[in-house]
């Protein structure tokens, strides 16, 4: 079903998402949702974590965070998802996301036009629902394992498949293709600075619960890895089936 | 002779509707008394958060409506894992008492988060060992979480035995947890109790 995207698209990105595909891990089991933890790289993510740690502020909650006024994290982050709708859109197409196209395309209009280029998040006062995906999503309805797991700087948590996602929508955001330099750097530029804060403020949100674990490494990883597995089935609805404790 | 048989009726009904009354818990849980529960702790959830009294006081009363809701004793069991079956009577009453107060100091420090928010229960499904009771937590500033609560009366009460925020289950990510302490310690039960009431 979405080969026929594939098609479309240039060559060379056919080449990029195959050598992306085979880098992730390709399980071929279509959307298996794995349960377990596969970190062969524990240790150089280890200390990456503890850079970010440092990063996150020593104990005083998290540093960027904090340093950062509010209202610029929020203006930041409009920009930055604003800028995002039409690669959410292209996405959306290849996981053959009829709704999910609309959705964006509507919302960048009426944050563009209205929110005079994204500053403001005027679709939200619309009520119109917020949409967000990326290529990782995009491999992971077509089937491609998670990978393994990687602790990335200044970012966090990631998997194999979200490394190589990430790495496709370096290439892929139609702005990059249709803005003058420097306008095109904004959306990179304000989408990392916005992951970076986001990274910040949820390591505030959970930095009790990780500041006084006994392994804080372990705790991250297996809270990132919950969240993500939650997040992309959630969109396939399939009901999901417990651990019984009662049986053990 | 009538008034003996009237007693020894009058006893027999008496015990039957007394082992009717009994067993009915285990017989009789649907959806309604499920979701009706979860809003019941809600309900003192929220009692204890708007009582506005100081974080210690609030935080003694979360143990406390953890130990009355929740099975503590499942719960505890799954997150020692392995472990729990080598432990000791004494050891495994030292862990759930140590587990409880780990769990409501953890948690209960983030009452703040949910002043002024509020919890709705949006469904219930059936699963093996019960209800799934799904929920939607609105707090101020915040996008809407999702938190189901798991709810079975297997103990021969009505309790929940695990939450997932998120799509992260409580129970897994405390047994990950408590692994990490016990590793720490070389596997002694003792001292991971001991830190255990330290934490959280």
């Amino acid at each position: 079903m979405s080969l026929g995207n594939i098609k479309r698209s240039s060559p060379r990105a056919l080449i990029v998402i195959a050598l992306i595909a085979g880098l992730a891990g390709c399980s071929g089991a279509g959307r298996v949702q794995p349960t377990g933890i596969n970190d062969p790289h524990e240790q150089s993510n280890r200390k990456v974590h503890n850079f970010n740690k440092k990063l996150a502020g020593s104990g005083n909650g998290s540093g960027l965070a904090h340093a950062v006024p509010m209202g610029v994290q929020t203006v930041v982050h409009n920009i930055a998802e604003n800028l995002s709708m039409p690669q959410v859109a292209v996405n959306s197409a290849l996981q053959a996301d009829v709704k999910g196209f609309g959705i964006a395309s509507y919302r960048f209009l009426t944050n563009t036009v209205l929110g005079v280029g994204g500053i403001a998040d005027v679709a939200s006062e619309f009520q119109i629902p917020k949409h967000d995906t990326d290529f990782g999503e995009t491999l992971y309805v077509w089937g491609v394992g998670e990978g393994s797991y990687y602790e990335l700087p200044f970012v966090g948590p990631s998997t194999g498949r979200d490394v190589a996602g990430r790495f496709v929508d370096l290439f892929t955001n139609p702005l990059s293709y249709t803005l003058p330099r420097p306008e095109k750097y904004v959306g990179t530029v304000t989408k990392f600075a916005d992951s970076v804060f986001k990274n910040s403020r949820r390591s505030d949100a959970i930095n009790d619960v990780l500041e006084g674990s006994t392994d804080s490494y372990s705790q991250a990883r297996l809270i990132y890895l919950q969240k993500r597995r939650y997040e992309l089935s959630r969109r396939t609805g399939a009901p999901v089936t417990y651990d019984d404790p009662y049986l053990q | 002779m009538t008034h003996i048989c009237n007693k020894m009726n009058r006893r027999a009904f008496g015990g039957g509707a007394l082992a009717i009354v009994l067993a009915r818990p285990a017989l009789a849980l649907n959806a309604d008394d499920a979701t009706a529960f979860i809003k019941r702790l809600i309900g003192d959830i929220y009692s204890v958060i708007d009582s506005g009294a100081p974080e210690a006081a609030m935080i003694r009363q979360f143990e406390e409506l953890f130990v009355r809701y929740a099975d503590v004793q499942i719960m505890a069991q799954y997150a020692l894992g392995v472990d729990a079956r080598s432990a000791t009577a004494e050891q495994k009453s030292a862990f759930n008492a140590a587990f409880a107060g780990y769990i409501a100091k953890k948690y209960g420090k983030r009452f703040r988060q949910f002043i002024g928010g509020r919890i709705e229960v949006e469904g219930a499904r059936k699963i093996k060992a019960g209800f799934e009771i799904k929920t939607t937590a609105y707090l101020k500033g915040e996008n809407p979480i999702e938190v189901i609560f798991l709810v079975s009366d297997k103990s021969g009460e009505l309790q929940f035995f695990n939450m997932f925020l998120e799509g992260v289950n409580l129970l897994l990510t405390e047994r990950s947890e408590i692994g990490s302490m016990l590793d720490m310690s070389g596997g002694d039960l003792n001292a991971t109790i001991h830190e255990l009431n330290k934490a959280g």
